[in-house]
């Protein structure tokens, strides 16, 4: 790799240097924290994707150490190669805080904001951007689209209301599977995902377009409603998979598995396997081992302190630490009020209860006794 | 009469055939430049012509045809885009109609310069009876040796294929047009690589608008200076203009870029003054995407100076007081069109045609309708104009393709201009079902800074 070109390129003020043909999002991932673009379109396993949902436009204040031209318009970070000596703006930029808000809002005036009720919340990457762009209220004020939902074969429903069409799991089929049976039909704000016609995707590998989302629009039909995300434990474990890796992470609550997914990055995205692939998994894995004794358990996953995830109260025996700071005190002091309100409201929730200590799945009632543990 | 480089024989009866075509001098300059011209002479020439792409940017063809990457052995190929589907736009359906060995004869000496085999018209599914008649022409161009495998025994092959489009309005922006062509859905790339590097199955392609086609013709025949003296500074040649709304003579007319905008819609040679002798009150001068201009900034600039049908003309004083040539759709509204109503009317197709691939037109130009459908039925607030504004504002410039601005700027030059009539249709809600803001200010003379 030495023999490599490397650029250098500055985002917001902070230089690094990559090998040529880096994408600029992709070098502010490398910086990191909050230097790093949003992204809700574009998917670093999937071939082609990005460029959409425009969550990711930059500004280009110097085009490269040749050309030090600005580009004219705000581009997108995840589809635009860095040259040597770009500077790039991203929130040291008025022009970009703007336009991303803008594209929040233009994401959210269509999606039914049903967060209470929906499989993704807590991990959704649209909750996410909301909260750090996107302003408390709406200038929307017509009926939203709305769509039927719809079982795309036995395991994966489509609740077409919350797609925001960023075509990741078009992609995840186009690439992972023999034939693609679902795509975008129509045009414009009625486009919708679907299969023609009211056809089941029937795959081995389908199952990771519910992974690949980055709204509840396709969820686990497994898991559906049976539980809040961040009132499990995400544990890393793996099993010996004759089509797939194995390498899973598994979301218990007690010893039930209540559903399996990929291993995720901090970017939300499929984490390599150990021979450097990107770790997809079967539906096998994903839908039908759903019992503890199916896993070799490697331990906890380590989840974002910012997550609403790391809330899940286990601390102890597992080897992991009850975080001491408030949800607010890790967020400079802001709560994020829906999920908060769930999370404060609900009856389950209560701080005494550790679900790593409970013998076998926690029920309503080890909740409502409020006496197991202290 | 002004000069009539494409349209000269348009009226010759049976033109459409090839016998009648031959006769009247067709084809003489695609002999020409296939058996006397080298492929460099040819692109020097259409760059010394200073052609402009017609189909609404205005980008030099010159310049476009010399970026077309020629590496080793992989066929390049020339599209032609016949997916005339702006509002108000319908000169390349006249020439396809009309003339289409013309365009045929442009296709063959540019084909021959650009190195394409395999040549494509994509044309819209809407002209289906023109796509007859290009297919009935080629057939017969075929026949009498202009195409086929080595033309003139010149060793050069071409075949020149008809696409039928599906009618989205979207797939005449060249990305979405080669990804239509591909078999694909009609959704625009993203840019860079561009179409010139890697277009049509990801080798190099060019895409060209019909009159810029058609064009090459006489700009080979009367070589590229001669051309460029007609017209006026970087607007050369003619220019063909598909004029309607309420004028005396509809149609399309091909004028040579001198002649000032008040002489096109007045003079009886072209528009004829406006029908049933009412005022101007309106005009959108180059097809539905570009900035609406009032009367009194129509046919004078900001600086008081009389304005012109070329492309510097049209765009002077930029887009706050200024428009743009575009693709030479000229669309004119008399003091009884309501504003509102034509914005309203504009935003609903771009919705429509908002192919839903990235948000900000997905979403913004449903929304901008909405709002505008609102004010129309006169249930609008007076914070609404500044939220269209604000709307577009985020729109522009923030999109994968030029769709999402074509959907803005007319929304943009409407409220810029006419943001009384609006502020009039929010305040009398009751009256404005019933009547119309009618001419007021609109033709009065601009105060002009000394």
């Amino acid at each position: 790799m030495s023999e490599q070109t490397l650029f250098k390129v500055t985002v917001d003020n902070i230089t690094i240097e990559v090998p040529a043909g880096t994408t600029i999002l992709q070098a502010a991932r490398q910086i990191g924290g909050a230097v790093a673009p949003p992204a809700m379109c574009y998917y670093s396993k999937l071939e082609g994707s990005g460029g959409k949902c425009r969550t990711c436009l930059v500004e280009v204040s110097k085009g490269s150490e040749k050309d030090p031209r600005p580009m004219p318009k705000l581009v997108a970070s995840c589809r635009t190669t860095v040259m040597d000596g770009m500077e790039v703006k991203n929130i040291t930029s008025e022009k970009v805080i703007d336009a991303r808000a803008a594209v929040v809002e233009f994401l959210l005036l269509n999606h039914p904001l049903d967060c209470p009720i929906c499989d993704q919340a807590g991990e959704c990457h649209l909750q996410d951007l909301s909260f750090e762009h996107g302003k408390a209220g709406t200038r929307y004020e017509f009926q939203r689209r709305t769509f039927k939902k719809h079982d795309l074969g036995k395991h994966i429903q489509l609740h077409m209301t919350r797609c925001i069409l960023c075509y990741r799991c078009v992609f995840t089929a186009d690439q992972l599977t023999n034939k693609r049976e679902h795509g975008i039909l129509d045009r414009g704000d009625h486009a919708e995902i679907a299969t023609h016609i009211e056809k089941s995707l029937d795959n081995e590998f389908i199952g990771n377009v519910i992974d690949v989302c980055p709204v509840g629009a396709l969820t686990d039909k497994t898991f559906r409603f049976k539980n809040r995300v961040w009132f499990l434990k995400p544990m890393d474990a793996h099993r010996n998979c004759p089509t797939c890796s194995g390498r899973v992470t598994l979301w218990n609550r007690g010893d039930e598995v209540f559903r399996v997914t990929a291993r995720k990055d901090e970017w939300g995205e499929i984490e390599d396997t150990l021979e450097g692939k990107p770790g997809w998994i079967c539906n096998t894995c994903r839908f039908e081992k759903k019992n503890t004794n199916d896993w070799i358990i490697e331990g906890p996953r380590a989840i974002s302190r910012q997550s609403v995830i790391a809330q899940g109260h286990y601390a102890g025996n597992i080897g992991t630490t009850l975080p001491t700071e408030t949800f607010k005190a890790v967020n400079d002091g802001r709560a994020p009020h829906l999920l908060m309100d769930i999370h404060n409201e609900s009856e389950v929730n209560l701080p005494s209860v550790r679900l790593s200590e409970t013998d076998g799945p926690s029920h309503g009632n080890t909740f409502n006794n409020n006496s197991t543990n202290a | 009469m002004g000069v009539k480089l494409l349209l000269e024989k348009a009226n010759v009866p049976g033109i459409r055939t090839y016998d009648v075509y031959r006769r009247e001098g067709g084809y003489a300059t695609a002999e020409k430049a296939l058996k006397e011209m080298s492929i460099e002479a040819i692109v020097e020439e259409v760059k010394k012509s200073g052609l402009r792409g017609r189909g609404g940017a205005g980008f030099p063809a010159g310049m476009k045809w010399s970026f077309i990457a020629k590496p080793e052995g992989v066929p390049r190929h020339l599209v032609c885009n016949a997916d005339e589907s702006e509002p108000g736009t319908f000169k390349d359906r006249y020439l396809m109609e009309f003339l289409p060995h013309l365009l045929i004869e442009g296709l063959l000496i540019s084909s021959y310069a650009l190195g394409s085999n395999d040549t494509y018209i994509y044309i819209r599914g809407e002209y289906a009876w023109v796509a007859d008649i290009l297919e009935e022409a080629i057939v017969e161009a075929t026949k009498n040796g202009w195409l086929g495998k080595n033309i003139l025994g010149n060793g050069f092959d071409c075949m020149v294929h008809v696409h039928r489009g599906a009618g989205a309005y979207i797939c005449g922006e060249e990305t979405a047009l080669i990804e239509s062509l591909e078999g694909k859905r009609g959704n625009p790339r993203i840019k860079p690589p561009f179409p010139a590097i890697q277009g049509l199955w990801m080798r190099p392609t060019v895409v060209n608008n019909v009159e810029t086609l058609a064009a090459v013709v006489p700009i080979i025949k009367m070589g590229g200076e001669e051309y460029a003296k007609i017209g006026v500074g970087r607007s050369t040649g003619t220019k063909l203009i598909s004029a309607c709304g309420n004028i005396n003579k509809p149609g399309v007319y091909e004028i040579d870029m001198t002649i000032s905008v008040e002489d096109f819609i007045y003079s009886d040679e072209y528009c004829g003054g406006i029908a049933g002798g009412k005022k101007l009150k309106a005009c959108i001068p180059g097809g539905s995407s570009v900035p609406i201009l009032p009367a009194n900034l129509l046919l004078k600039t900001a600086k008081g100076e009389t304005r012109y049908m070329n492309y510097e003309s049209l765009s002077d004083g930029g887009f706050a007081t200024g428009s743009m040539m575009g693709s030479g759709g000229f669309i004119v509204l008399d003091e009884d069109q309501c504003i509102v109503k034509n914005t309203l009317t504009l935003a609903r197709f771009y919705r429509h045609e908002s192919c839903g691939q990235c948000s900000p037109c997905r979403e913004g130009t449903g929304w901008m309708e909405k709002i505008l459908q609102k004010i129309e039925l006169g249930k609008g607030e007076s914070s609404d104009i500044d939220l269209l504004w604000d709307i577009q504002r985020k729109i522009e410039g923030n999109t994968i393709c030029p769709l999402g601005d074509a959907a803005a700027w007319p929304v943009a030059a409407a409220i810029r201009h006419f943001r009384d009539e609006f502020e009039w249709h929010i305040n009398n809600r009751e009256l404005s079902q019933t009547s119309n803001f009618g001419l007021q200010h609109y033709a009065d003379p601009i105060h002009v800074p000394a």
